[in-house]
């Protein structure tokens, strides 16, 4: 299992776009791949999850991979963040 | 002819075809019980499957018309289709409940309805129960075997009958299938009516019932001249109808003679004749109508017609692809103009209670300053593949220009030891509050070109909002008022040897245009439709002569009627 924590920049948050591509990014693989924020947990693979949190600016929010190709889930999704403006 | 309905002349043309509601069906779900499982499992799945091929349809579509990262919110109802939890949930309420698949959806998409609303500190939720209501809805019309509309996926020519014409609506239109618009609500100033105008598509707007009166595939014909559509007309009025396309037509092709002229008065003062766009769909349509430049590129479409911020990247590509098509002719791009009354849902903007005076345009801009950068950033790169002349809009103060004058110095640096190619790039800002145009020739001392925009100068001068009905009397573009505001906004400009141009509608205005010209306007932009006959009238007028009329006017005109008499006495045969 891989954890890894961001600190969301954009001013807009996770809005659809890049919530859009984190779950495009997270379902090319098999791993479990979930989302943590505040007190919640989503599955990442999921949209409606993802946009259920409401991740707003200067969240701190945990990914966390688990399964067979749990570390380049993780860098795929880190990517993404980066590549987005999410997060540094 | 069956009825005929009467409406605001909002687009001219006059166009026949069949009509396509762009009305939501019923769409009420019932439960009911149901009893075999992998049927009705079956009959979701299909649905879900339905309702992807149409949403890739409209990506598609946007795709074409608006670019990558515009289309992207049908990436997001995609990926809602294919959510493994949502698909998860119904499954799991139609085998537990026994329910048929419709109300099972509306049931998982009440709970998710629920939690998104749970996050009220969070304003872009609200554009993602909008986005679940899309998603659902249009699986449930696959459920009911009912149609939902979309322009997206008209694919034979078509009368557009709607109740009110929104940008999103057309975003996805193919140009080619759409002959007409016909709205019940919106005036002539109105969104519809521009976006009409500006895709030189014939317009009726502000019907009031045309969605309940008119029927799917009925045959109209639309008026957009006069403002009248009438009903299932018989072969007379349809032959009539014909011969008043040929005739408008042969007029548009004389017209169309003038294309690759310049604009030049009978007495030979030349003037630049351009146009008003919003997207770079009205590119066909400016360089088809003979503009000379690109004299207003609205850009707050790209921001309304996405469910978030256009990235850098995406504006780019959009003002590259004008600023090159329109080379070496010079495009004005005017800054976000967006604030309270034309929110936007993914920004965290307070409610306003008197909007129109509130923070928006280059107000907005100077408090959210990294939207305003990365729009400056993307000119900024683009300048280098053709004429560009950026526009602050909203100018009240002198310093709230030199406060965007010295962001976009900022950024020009920034790019200039990035060693970023650039072009020439002149600054100008838009005179519509009063005050500016009451300090004008301060302001010319520091602005590279001026541009006036009737529509809200009217509006702030009159102190009257263009979209109540109410008090629509009002926005009285002769009004002695405005046009002494006008006139000396224009000698500033001029006394400070800066061209001045004008970008409302007041600009194609066959009144207003020899008072322009008299007064020595430099530039007037317009819908592109406008244009041709614009050239034409010009061509009648004498700059010098008007120059009379102009002071005649000023001096002696009490109200909108007067000046409308004095023009018309001075140019004889003047359309109104």
């Amino acid at each position: 299992m891989e954890k890894r924590e961001f600190h969301i920049t954009a001013e807009t948050g996770i809005h659809a776009r890049p919530a859009t591509l984190l779950v495009q990014a997270a379902s090319k693989f098999n791993s479990e791949v979930s989302l943590q924020y505040q007190d919640k947990s989503v599955n990442l693979k999921s949209i409606m999850g993802v946009m259920s949190l409401g991740v707003g600016q200067n969240a701190e929010i945990t990914i966390t991979t688990d399964g067979d190709d749990e570390a380049d889930a993780m860098t795929a999704v880190a990517e993404t963040l980066k590549k987005e403006g999410l997060s540094d | 002819m069956r009825a005929m309905l009467k409406g605001i002349a909002a687009s001219d043309g006059i166009v026949c075809g069949q009509v396509y509601r762009l009305v939501e069906p019923n769409l009420t779900v019932q439960q009911r019980a149901i009893t075999n499982l992998d049927y009705e499992l079956n009959r979701f799945h299909q649905a879900l499957e339905a309702a992807v091929s149409d949403v890739e349809t409209i990506k598609t579509r946007a795709t074409k018309n608006l670019g990558t990262d515009s289309a992207q919110v049908f990436s997001a109802h995609i990926a809602m289709l294919q959510d493994p939890e949502l698909i998860t949930a119904v499954e799991t309420q139609i085998r537990q409940r026994k329910i048929n698949a419709e109300a099972a959806l509306a049931a998982v998409a009440r709970t998710y309805e629920t939690s998104f609303q749970g996050l009220t500190d969070n304003p872009y939720m609200q554009e993602r129960i909008t986005d679940l209501h899309d998603v659902t809805k249009r699986v449930t019309a696959h459920l009911l075997q009912v149609a939902l509309p979309d322009l997206a996926l008209v694919n034979h020519p078509v009368i557009v009958v709607t109740h009110d014409l929104i940008p999103s609506d057309t975003v996805s239109v193919n140009p080619r299938y759409i002959l007409g618009f016909v709205t019940d609500l919106g005036g002539r100033t109105s969104h519809s009516s521009i976006l009409a105008r500006s895709m030189a598509i014939p317009a009726v707007v502000g019907t009031q019932h045309a969605t309940d009166q008119l029927t799917n595939g009925e045959m109209v014909i639309l008026n957009g001249t006069r403002g009248q559509v009438m009903v299932a007309p018989d072969d007379d009025e349809l032959a009539s109808a014909q011969a008043a396309m040929h005739e408008r037509a042969a007029n548009l092709k004389r017209l169309s003679k003038l294309r690759h002229h310049g604009t030049v008065s009978k007495d030979g003062v030349g003037v630049t004749l351009a146009a008003n766009i919003g997207t770079a769909n009205d590119l066909p349509s400016v360089l088809q109508n003979g503009a000379e430049a690109v004299g207003l590129m609205r850009t707050e479409f790209l921001y309304m017609d996405a469910d978030q911020l256009p990235s850098e990247d995406e504006q780019f590509a959009i003002y590259k692809q004008v600023l090159t098509a329109m080379a070496p002719r010079p495009v004005v791009i005017r800054t976000l103009d967006i604030g309270g009354d034309k929110p936007l849902p993914y920004l965290k903007q307070k409610p306003e209670t008197n909007p129109f005076m509130g923070a928006r345009a280059i107000r907005q801009s100077l408090t959210h300053q990294q939207i305003f950068r990365s729009q400056l950033r993307a000119l900024l790169r683009a300048s280098a593949f053709g004429n560009l002349r950026i526009m602050f809009p909203m100018i009240a103060t002198l310093d709230e220009f030199r406060q965007a004058k010295a962001i976009y110095d900022d950024e020009r640096s920034k790019l200039t030891v990035a060693q970023v190619p650039l072009g020439s790039i002149k600054i100008g800002m838009m005179v519509e509050v009063p005050a500016a145009a009451l300090l004008a020739d301060r302001f010319a001392q520091e602005v590279d070109f001026m541009s006036i925009g009737t529509n809200d100068l009217i509006g702030y001068t009159m102190a009257a909002d263009r979209t109540n009905q109410d008090v629509a009397y009002l926005y009285q573009p002769y009004h002695p008022a405005i046009l002494r505001l006008v006139n000396r906004v224009i000698a500033a400009a001029h006394g400070a040897g800066i061209p001045v141009a004008m970008c409302g509608e007041m600009a194609g205005d066959p009144i207003a245009v020899p008072l322009l010209l008299g007064m020595g306007l430099d530039e007037f932009s317009m819908g592109a439709g406008s244009i041709l006959k614009t050239r034409r009238l010009i061509g009648q007028l004498s700059a010098h002569d008007l120059q009379a009329l102009v002071e005649t006017t000023l001096n002696q005109a009490s109200t909108s009627q007067e000046v409308i008499t004095m023009v018309q006495a001075a140019v004889p045969g003047i359309l109104t």
